[in-house]
């Protein structure tokens, strides 16, 4: 195949097509990049995905309801407890299911401190691919944390499997309220810590500020969701506006992109905005925590699940952005339709026509702040 | 505005081109007309007081029942925060509709997505190619009559049961520990302590 070789466009000028991945640090998976530049600044970089696909669409058709649940981890491996929450949403609207509070208090407690380690990841990793590797160590580290507080809640700590169509799967064990607690007080001085460790450091600040600015309106055009919505300017936050499970009970700022330091929709701001919405999630997992009602973990299910003929779409929240689950049911105990939505997608559809002009370096940059996780787009 | 305030504007608009707004099970729906999807589109994103900007997702479901392939659009708006969801009803033996690329950006790759997995063409779309799955590959996955070809470039797509594979290793170890014929059975051994 003519793509896949590195080749000279013209013997006199320094036009060339090279390939930007599958295997590259910074693409953060299995992505491949189309890039032809011009010395050092590109004319265009064309994403080149599929190479994680794994049909899990197909896959929702063949098992049964309840079956599907595992795969759902494999969506999103960086914050899997999202996918596990739209995916149980869906069948739950589905069957007109009502999910007892205490299980709705849990998952709100499980989802956002799977938002704090993604964004932790995400931080982290982006730190590193602008060349400041020390920050990552120091997200990862306490990233370890809240796997150790989620395998004792779960006994998984990547692929959880812990929200089930109904409720979840566990009660929360004894002390784990406190041990939480504990760990939210020490990550509160953490994110001034890794303020002061990266975020306003000069250097960094000039690699991200101003560079491949996406504005609100584009940002809607291409679809944009979650975080990278949100630091172009547009106040929009489904935990808030369209509240689902036990949101409508707490209180919490939603961080928008104002140009910290450059302007609204840069790479500084999609860096910061994370940042501030790791500090809303403690407080939501606090309010969580004081207010969890007692009850049932898990709602009356049936065994054998069959929906009635019809079509329900669960809209949540994910680290990454809004996260769909489109499920059609066609009266038999399997989906006849599953569809995902999943915000990485639609992150990458804009890097085509983002990227002419920009440095090699700040396509490092760009696709580090678009957060796109490799098995959510390719699915 | 409510779904159903939404779906009379577009009746008065287009008239029977837009169907009747579905049984409410748990999602309403509308089926457009075929020809007149990328007009209904434009409309709901500009009118005042539609501006459904949000082009929220874009997928198909194959019915071969019926024989047709149902194009499915979410859109949503974020200024007047409202949704609706509109249906296309296009042939299964050679399916096609306008693209609508043209009014949200972000449909060149659902729609490229729904290529690639079913078949759809869209007319009007500027890069249609497959997405997910490599460029020579053979048929559309998300089909309900799909037959996995077995491989790719020699690359096999089918494995055995490895249950299966198991039985038969486990036959194997079975027939050769069988117990030789009495005649070569070797001597017994000695009792011990009769040599001391």
């Amino acid at each position: 195949m003519e793509k896949l070789i590195l080749r000279r466009v013209d013997r006199s000028g320094e036009e060339m097509i090279l390939n930007f991945g599958p295997q590259h640090p910074s693409t953060h998976g299995v992505i491949n990049f189309i890039v032809e530049t011009d010395g050092e600044v590109l004319k265009k970089a064309v994403p080149d995905v599929g190479y994680l696909h794994r049909s899990l669409e197909k896959i929702g058709e063949i098992v049964g309801y309840p079956g599907f649940m595992p795969f759902t981890d494999r969506v999103d491996y960086v914050a899997a407890m999202f996918a596990n929450e739209g995916y149980a949403v869906a069948v739950e609207r589905l069957l007109k299911l009502e999910v007892p509070p205490r299980a709705q208090w849990l998952r709100a407690v499980s989802c956002e401190l799977t938002r704090i380690a993604s964004h932790l990841i995400s931080v982290g990793t982006m730190a590193m691919d602008i060349g400041a590797f020390t920050p990552m160590l120091h997200g990862v580290r306490e990233r370890e944390t809240i796997n150790d507080l989620i395998e004792a809640l779960c006994g998984s700590r990547l692929t959880y499997n812990y929200h089930r169509i109904g409720g979840v799967a566990f009660d929360m064990p004894e002390e784990w309220r406190d041990k939480v607690l504990r760990f939210l007080d020490h990550f509160d001085t953490f994110l001034q810590e890794f303020d002061r460790l990266i975020s306003f450091n000069e250097i960094y600040i000039r690699r991200l500020a101003n560079v491949a600015v996406i504005t609100g309106e584009q940002a809607i055009d291409y679809g944009l969701v979650g975080p990278n919505l949100r630091a172009s300017g547009v106040d929009w936050d489904l935990r808030r506006d369209m509240p689902y499970g036990a949101y409508p009970s707490f209180k919490f700022g939603v961080p928008v992109g104002k140009g910290f330091f450059g302007v609204s929709g840069d790479c500084f701001d999609r860096y910061y905005v994370r940042i501030l919405e790791m500090a809303e999630s403690s407080k939501i997992v606090r309010q969580a925590l004081e207010s969890m009602p007692d009850g049932e973990t898990m709602a009356k299910v049936p065994r054998n699940i069959k929906p009635e003929p019809g079509e329900a779409i669960s809209r949540i929240e994910s680290a990454r952005g809004e996260m769909a689950y489109y499920v059609v049911s066609d009266g038999t105990n399997k989906a006849y339709r599953v569809r995902v939505r999943a915000g990485s997608f639609t992150a990458m559809g804009i890097i085509e026509d983002i990227s002419p002009g920009l440095m090699v370096a700040d396509l490092v940059a760009l696709i580090a702040s678009l957060d796109v996780v490799a098995p959510e787009i390719d699915r | 505005m409510t779904t159903d305030q939404i779906h009379e504007r577009l009746k008065a608009r287009f008239g029977d081109d837009v169907g009747p707004l579905s049984e409410a099970k748990i999602d309403p729906f509308a089926v457009v007309k075929r020809e007149r999807i990328v007009e209904v589109c434009r409309f709901l994103k500009s009118e005042p007081g539609l501006e459904l900007d949000f082009l929220e997702d874009l997928t198909a479901i194959d019915w071969p029942k019926r024989n047709v392939i149902e194009i499915v659009y979410h859109l949503a708006s974020y200024k007047q925060r409202h949704l609706i969801v509109l249906k296309v009803e296009t042939d299964r033996a050679s399916p096609s509709l306008d693209s609508v690329e043209s009014v949200w950006k972000t449909a060149n790759w659902f729609e490229r997505e729904v290529y690639d997995l079913f078949g759809v063409l869209f007319a009007g779309h500027p890069d249609l190619r497959r997405i997910l799955l490599p460029d020579d590959w053979v048929g559309h996955p998300l089909r309900k009559d799909y037959q996995e070809a077995g491989g790719w470039h020699g690359i096999t797509n089918v494995r055995e049961n490895p249950l299966v594979e198991l039985k038969r290793l486990d036959d194997k170890a079975r027939a050769e520990a069988q117990p030789r014929p009495a005649a070569e059975k070797p001597p017994e051994p000695p009792a011990p302590g009769g040599q001391a």
